[in-house]
């Protein structure tokens, strides 16, 4: 059942799959491309503000698939005929998480590597970027996926989820590109703590949105 | 195909809101196994909500539902992804129900030559087959059938009635919200109207 599920969800939001989750990975390459012809070629000064502008085409390419991740199946019925079937809305969260995190997460992670060498970043601060997205982008899909449930009955939804997410991204952002300028893997175990939290909490944030937005 | 249990719904003294408004109160009634309920109502009376209650997906604002056995419900969202091929989506249900041999209900409901078909281009009406065939390969003993025959045509309808008289000889419980007359014997009424609260004021 729960493998059904997220096989399901993974061929929804995972790039290889169709559908428009190749988006994030593109987004995010593009972004680190696009940034030294904005600012100049100084590789100095793209070594040093690099990695700060990869966190934040992390952070963007997390809020791109928001629109379809809940609404889309509460419209079709999905999660109904789930909970008919004895699926909490919790489980049904949780599954979804992952396959968010699976979506953008690991992509970026792997994304990382090009923008690196086009950002001039170099090899310590490109560990610590990595190690940093790693326990990072948990945190944001998990803030994705609540704002994503609460959202989903409203109209204008996939506007609102954008701009509520920057904020509560903000702890994980400065600690998580914070740890690049002062080179200090301290503020990671920081951002791994947020994330861990958001991950625990999401499930039941975003299951209690769904089952709130039933009772209309 | 049934429960080891005999399946069993009740409602008891239930009223159902919608926003502020009262939209019944006081509804009860008592299915058994091989019984069949036909619930009436004008458009806005409370029909879906009423089956979204009995379905446990809502909580009824007084009163209460008890149940015993699996329900299904088919309402006129049949939960298939527009951009799957009917047979692939059909089969994220068939996976998750451990519906080992869906080719029956495929059959039955003449849903075969559609299989490649992605389910967007479907009609109204060809979802509302492939939404019966998915609760069909489940095999629960209580239906929940929210505006069945709507978008069927003649021949489906025929077919469906029979479904459904097929289900409670079988020793299965079928409530069916419906305009259209049906003709399912010892088919048991209950008209929404006649709960429709005289005043708001009124307590439920």
């Amino acid at each position: 059942m729960i493998a059904a599920l997220l096989k399901r969800d993974l061929a929804k939001f995972f790039p290889f799959a169709g559908g428009g989750a190749a988006l994030p990975v593109v987004f995010f390459v593009a972004v680190a491309m696009l940034y030294p012809f904005a600012v100049g070629p100084d590789a100095n000064m793209l070594a040093r503000t690099g990695g700060g502008v990869v966190w934040i085409a992390a952070l963007l390419a997390a809020i791109l698939p928001l629109e379809k991740l809940v609404a889309q199946d509460i419209e079709l019925g999905v999660f109904d005929q789930l909970k008919l079937r004895g699926v909490t809305e919790e489980v049904m969260m949780a599954v979804r998480l992952l396959a968010h995190w699976l979506s953008f997460g690991p992509p970026l992670i792997i994304a990382a590597f090009p923008s690196a060498a086009l950002l001039a970043i170099d090899g310590p601060t490109l560990h610590l970027l990595l190690v940093g997205l790693a326990v990072g982008t948990p945190g944001l899909a998990a803030i994705g996926l609540m704002i994503a449930a609460l959202t989903a009955s409203l109209r204008a939804g996939a506007a609102l989820s954008g701009l509520l997410l920057v904020p509560l991204a903000l702890p994980i952002l400065i600690f998580g590109a914070g740890a690049l300028a002062r080179q200090d893997p301290a503020s990671l175990g920081f951002v791994a703590a947020i994330s861990l939290g958001l991950v625990a909490i999401a499930p039941f944030a975003a299951g209690a949105a769904i089952r709130a937005a039933r009772e209309v | 195909m049934q429960a080891s249990v005999s399946p069993a719904i009740s409602a008891k003294d239930v009223a159902c809101r919608r926003g502020d408004r009262l939209l019944f109160r006081k509804l009860s009634f008592d299915l058994g196994a091989g019984e069949a309920l036909h619930i009436t109502g004008a458009n806005g009376t409370g029909k879906t909500t009423l089956m979204r209650a009995l379905a446990g997906l809502t909580t009824p604002f007084a009163g209460e539902v008890l149940r015993s056995g699996e329900i299904g419900l088919l309402d006129e969202r049949p939960a298939l992804d527009p951009d799957l091929p009917l047979g692939r989506a059909l089969a994220f249900w068939e996976k998750v129900d451990g519906c080992t041999n869906p080719v029956g209900a495929l059959h039955v409901m003449g849903l075969e030559p559609l299989l490649e078909v992605p389910v967007r281009y479907l009609s109204t009406g060809q979802r509302k087959r492939a939404g019966l065939a998915a609760l069909l390969n489940r095999g629960v003993p209580i239906w929940l059938l929210d505006e069945p025959l709507s978008g069927l045509d003649v021949a489906a309808i025929a077919q469906v009635t029979a479904l459904i008289q097929l289900h409670v000889s079988g020793g299965g419980i079928a409530l069916i919200a419906s305009h259209q007359p049906l003709e399912i014997v010892g088919l048991r009424t209950l008209a929404v109207e006649s709960f429709i609260p005289r005043t708001q004021e009124e307590p439920a």
